[in-house]
């Protein structure tokens, strides 16, 4: 059932553990500011994947050095340009989140989901 | 003090919400007849059954999102267990753009760092849209968090913060010029070495916060104002917006872009990509910046 | 080498684990904070300078400043913090 590639491909099993961790945080936990740390545990998870892939043993950083222009010099610049994308977006998300979570505190003076769906339902 | 009784208050609640099926409402053994028991009212059994389903829902919910966990993790490591191995240089995922990338990029780009380089100059469009999403996030939270300040706050601007920290602010007199000054060499090195627009301004950002937090908004507001935030957000987007579009204007009319290179490794080089890195230096840091100032008092 | 990558990643999960199950939301903030701290170290060894840089000021530094003002803000700090136990 499993292939052979199993342990040499230790990150990536790292980086999808993490994924279910950060996803049952979310499923499992009713308050809201849990939920938003899930949520960011995931797309660490995601990066580490991504990053791993564009890793090759042996090589550089891919910044220039010593006049070396060949490709056998450098890692993969690719993850890192998406990753960088990536981290700063989950950052504003993770801020509008948190501002909404606030507005939700002011009105109803709880974090619990639960009990801000009864009231909302009580309130129509 | 106040919040938390209004939030034991709503525990309460809660708690007496979800445990309505215990003994003394249950509503099939009746209850003997005291003169507080008859003022109360009669349980109402359509909520007794609610909040049964309730509980068993929840238990099986929680069972069911456990289980899905695993299964999601079992099949993502079966398909891992598949891949080809971790750091070997003929994985599928170096192919041919990367290759050409790197040997390519310094003649094309002159950076010497090649992911600036992309993302600032193969990619540039996609880090004008990363640009928008922050902005429009920042607008989102202003949205949701800008109100006007009470008059105990306009008389105290101090509100907030601990007043005269003297350990505080002596450790933030030592850090905040070395960290500006770190912020500022990460994003004009950008095209050079590690670093760029992103990581120096949210360095530059975080080091704004740390001076705020020691000396008050009254220092702040003396060079950082909503007017400020404006001027300093607006103008770099539409300058980026304006320089990228030039470069892929003539880029794909295969006319001559007149932005000259320069010599790869020097300071002053790599054509749009240093002005663009500063651009985007200056949104990141202002937007980190107005994120802690709403989420702290609502206004700068 | 390869044995600190190891310790550092098997330090991610139980981060992650105890992020998941700690009582106190100023605690799970606290090991989210050392967990954004270790990937960060990750990058440097997967050989990416860049985002160990962002995900050093980013996610260390702006995160946790977000996260521990919006306790602030619904005055979770305000006390020795036994309440917010029982808030999930």
């Amino acid at each position: 059932m499993f292939g052979t590639n199993l342990l040499a491909n230790f990150e990536e099993v790292v980086a999808v553990i993490l994924f279910g961790i950060g996803f049952s945080t979310l499923l499992l936990h009713r308050n809201l500011i849990k939920k938003i740390i899930g949520l960011n545990i995931m797309d660490t998870a995601v990066y580490l994947f991504l990053a791993s892939m564009g890793y090759i043993e042996g090589r550089l950083s891919p910044i220039l050095q010593n006049g070396a222009t060949g490709q056998e010099a450098y890692i993969n610049p690719i993850p890192s340009g998406l990753v960088l994308t990536g981290i700063v977006v989950s950052v504003s998300v993770t801020a509008m989140m948190l501002a909404l979570t606030i507005r939700l505190y002011q009105r109803y003076h709880t974090l619990n989901l639960d009990e801000i769906y009864m009231f909302a339902q009580r309130e129509k | 003090m106040k919040a938390g009784k209004k939030m034991k208050i709503s525990i309460d609640r809660l708690r007496a919400w979800s445990e309505r099926d215990t003994d003394r409402d249950y509503p099939f053994i009746p209850a003997e007849k005291s003169p507080e028991k008859e003022k109360r009212e009669a349980p109402d059994p359509n909520r007794y059954k609610n909040a049964f389903e309730i509980r068993a829902f929840q238990k099986v919910y929680n069972v069911f999102s456990v289980v899905f966990c695993l299964t999601l993790i079992a099949v993502l490591l079966i398909t891992i267990s598949y891949l080809p191995r971790f750091g070997e240089a003929g994985n599928p995922a170096n192919n041919e753009v990367e290759q050409r990338y790197i040997e390519a990029g310094l003649e094309e780009t002159g950076a010497v760092n090649i992911v600036a380089g992309m993302i600032l100059d193969y990619r540039a469009f996609d880090t004008f849209g990363e640009s928008c999403v922050l902005f429009t996030a920042v607008t989102c939270v202003f949205i949701l968090l800008k109100k006007k300040p009470t008059d105990a706050e306009r008389e105290n601007d101090r509100l907030y913060e601990p007043k005269n920290d003297a350990i505080l602010q002596t450790a933030a007199a030592v850090v905040v010029p070395f960290g500006i000054l770190f912020g500022i060499y990460v994003i004009l090195n950008g095209h050079l070495s590690a670093g760029g627009g992103f990581s120096g301004g949210a360095v530059l950002g975080a080091c704004l916060v740390l001076y705020l937090l020691a000396f008050g908004f009254e220092k702040t507001e003396r060079f950082f104002t909503e007017r400020t935030f404006r001027f300093i957000t607006v103008i770099p987007l539409t300058f980026y917006c304006l320089a990228k579009s030039y470069s892929f204007f003539t880029g794909a009319n295969h006319l001559e872009s007149h932005i000259p290179l320069g010599t790869p490794g020097a300071i002053l080089s790599s054509g749009l990509i240093l002005p663009l890195n500063i651009c985007v230096g200056m949104v990141v840091a202002c937007t980190m910046y107005a994120f802690y100032c709403m989420f702290r008092k609502g206004s700068f | 080498m390869e044995v600190f990558k190891t310790i550092l990643l098997c330090f991610l999960v139980v981060c992650a684990v105890s992020v998941s199950l700690s009582k106190r939301l100023l605690t799970s903030i606290i090991i989210f904070m050392s967990y954004s701290t270790v990937m960060a170290v990750i990058w440097v060894i997967l050989r990416s300078p860049d985002l160990a840089i962002t995900e050093a000021a980013v996610g260390v530094g702006v995160t946790s400043i977000l996260f521990f003002l919006t306790l602030k803000k619904i005055h979770l700090l305000d006390e020795s913090g036994e309440k917010d136990e029982d808030q999930h």
